[in-house]
């Protein structure tokens, strides 16, 4: 539209600033710009003004309101139009106040620990809560959802041994590569196979198996009950008189303590399985040399103390994912954030776990 | 200009979801600056209808037009233009969650007039907050320390924000207390006839009905059975329309309107 005549005139007793057809929105900054433009004092006159919509009305209010401007020549639409943004000058704050820096970081930290403290206290009351509710099932085993059980024995157990066998598998071939690359350099690649019997056994089988668990399961748990917790199935559940921890927690706990050592079992197969084919390959040692050796090399504690730690850190993973999942509340971005807290939280105890189980077996003597 | 044209044409519409016809051989016009309620059993369709309208959902056949444009099948680019001429309330306000609610309110208008310098912005955030009812104090707060109402208030300021001809309004007074609803409707008609406003409604709330539309649109069998006033669909005989209107609270909804315009 060709409504761009608008004009401006600077004279001795001030500007008068004449828009021309639209006064909307589409030329609202260049409006605020050619007022600002204009000298005191201001007079607008709104006679050639066609159409006008609140934000027009608001640039003309404003100029009135700060800068005192007179302003002439409406029509009654536009006069009643800025009269009724006028009634909505109420000042907003758009963002929340924030506190200078050093103040603020200050602020974070303190936050920040005092949120660890009472994440580690409420872990902790989690934790007694589901020993009382196994207690309570224990004396009433009626009570224990079997099917339940079952169903989640399948989703963390059985469809998780593709993905795990794989990883496993790879990282046999990964660490007898590795292995025979620098060993090879003190003619002693035949120690390949104690290397990669004894880490996948004793470390790596449990120690990736968890990672993967923690990735796959401890998560779903978080989403899946969180989501729960939003839709309000959890009260539901409490009002009818279910235990959520009966109903929703134990069976994924026992589902995970239950299935670690069998993963984890597969697992320390899988990279054998790869680490015997890399040796054949490429040292040429035949699979049948290659049992041999293992059976000489490792010692029936790694068998053990790698079986001993999947349980365990099946417990924490599955631990730390019901608990973030029950955490959430109001929205659900946090879903998202706590189903991240909840691998973070358990990968993280699980290798500060994997450190204070190396140690005490070590100092044991089944080295 | 388009003054005199309907301001949305629905033509031989048809939606469906796998087997599950919603919508077959539906025809729709609004006509502007009037409030046209739309209502309808659960499950006749009546958000489907308004995401095939604003172009969230593609339907299998028909023609939608929207202030005179064809809807179907537009570029992104061409879309834009009619994008800015229409506000959207969603069910739930889908405010989004990581601004605040004057940041909600400007997404738009940076979107669309980027030099706009941030003073005038913030207050142009400002009066269509205090416009929609909320408390000054609700601008810097994040939408999930808002009520049902306050939010809902909140998605109306930001489908206000560019001055839209064209208000969606998708059930804004499910979930709120009688008096707030009361409230809501008294905005939308104040807002619509200060600016001039066309408004699609979808309600279940039989008093906006009675309190704010000028016609209803009444969504069964797959499609738009009858648009009317009030009276006129009483005068239809549909069992569902009868039923619906006639039925104990249709007729408290009914009473409650004829004192009001008796007082």
């Amino acid at each position: 539209m060709p409504d761009d005549k608008r004009t401006a005139e600077n004279d001795a007793e001030g500007a008068t600033y004449r828009p021309v057809g639209a006064l909307t929105i589409t030329r609202a900054a260049t409006t605020q710009r050619e007022i600002d433009g204009l000298a005191d004092p201001l007079t607008i006159d709104l006679s050639k003004v066609e159409r006008m919509d609140t934000v027009g009305a608001w640039i003309i209010y404003r100029t009135e309101r700060d800068r005192g401007a007179k302003v002439e020549g409406g029509s009654e639409i536009e006069t009643s139009l800025v009269h009724q943004v006028a009634e909505y000058d109420v000042p907003v704050r758009v963002r929340p106040e924030q506190r200078p820096g050093f103040v603020r970081v200050l602020t974070e930290l303190g936050e920040w620990v005092a949120d660890a403290g009472t994440t580690f206290v409420g872990l902790l009351g989690f934790f007694g809560s589901t020993l009382v509710a196994s207690a309570g099932l224990i004396r009433r085993p009626r009570k224990f959802r079997v099917n339940a059980i079952v169903q989640r024995f399948d989703v963390v157990g059985v469809r998780a041994l593709g993905i795990i066998g794989l990883m496993s598998f790879l990282i046999g071939i990964v660490v007898g590569q590795q292995g025979a690359v620098q060993l090879e350099q003190f003619g002693a690649e035949v120690y390949t196979i104690n290397l990669i019997g004894r880490i996948t056994v004793r470390e790596l089988g449990v120690l990736m198996t968890a990672i993967m668990v923690a990735g796959r399961s401890g998560s779903a748990f978080a989403a899946q009950i969180g989501t729960m917790k939003l839709t309000e199935e959890i009260d539901a559940m409490r009002t009818i008189g279910v235990s959520p921890i009966e109903a929703l927690v134990i069976p994924r706990m026992i589902a995970a303590v239950l299935m670690m050592p069998l993963l984890a079992f597969w697992a320390i197969l899988m990279s054998l399985l790869g680490g015997g084919i890399f040796v054949w390959l490429d040292l040429g040692i035949p699979p049948l040399t290659y049992i041999q050796r293992l059976q000489e090399v490792i010692p029936i504690t790694d068998l053990w103390i790698g079986l001993i730690k999947a349980p365990v850190f099946g417990f924490i993973i599955a631990l730390a994912g019901c608990f973030q999942g029950m955490l959430v509340e109001g929205t659900s971005e946090q879903v998202g954030e706590r189903t991240t807290t909840a691998v973070v939280q358990s990968i993280f105890l699980v290798i500060i776990l994997d450190a204070v189980f190396a140690i005490f077996f070590t100092s044991i003597g089944w080295k | 200009m388009t003054e005199s044209k309907p301001i949305i044409e629905v033509r031989g519409l048809r939606n469906s979801f796998g087997d599950q016809v919603v919508h077959e051989d539906l025809d729709l016009t609004v006509n502007r600056g009037e409030i046209l309620g739309v209502v309808g059993g659960s499950g006749t369709g009546k958000s489907v209808l308004m995401r095939s309208i604003i172009g969230l959902q593609k339907p299998d056949a028909g023609e939608v037009e929207v202030l005179g444009e064809n809807m179907i099948d537009r570029a992104e680019d061409e879309a834009k233009n009619i994008r800015r001429r229409w506000g959207i309330l969603f069910q739930n306000g889908a405010l989004f969650s990581t601004l605040t609610v004057a940041e909600n309110v400007e997404v738009p208008i940076r979107e669309y007039f980027p030099h706009l310098v941030p003073p005038l912005l913030d207050e142009i955030a400002s009066y269509k907050i205090a416009m929609t009812g909320l408390p000054a104090d609700a601008g810097p707060k994040l939408p999930s320390e808002l009520s049902g109402g306050m939010t809902k208030r909140a998605g109306l300021a930001r489908a206000l924000a560019l001055d839209p001809e064209l208000l969606f309004l998708d059930e804004p007074t499910s979930g709120l207390d009688p008096i707030a609803a009361a409230g809501f409707d008294e905005l939308i008609r104040t807002l619509q006839e200060r600016l001039e406003l066309t408004v699609f409604l979808i309600t279940h709330d039989l008093d906006s009905l009675y309190a704010i539309c000028d016609r209803v649109a009444v969504l069964a069998d797959r499609k738009v059975i009858a648009v009317g006033t009030i009276p006129e669909l009483l005068a239809l005989d549909h069992p569902w329309i009868q039923e619906y209107f006639n039925g104990p609270r249709g007729r408290a909804a009914a009473d409650t309107s004829k004192e009001h315009v008796k007082a």
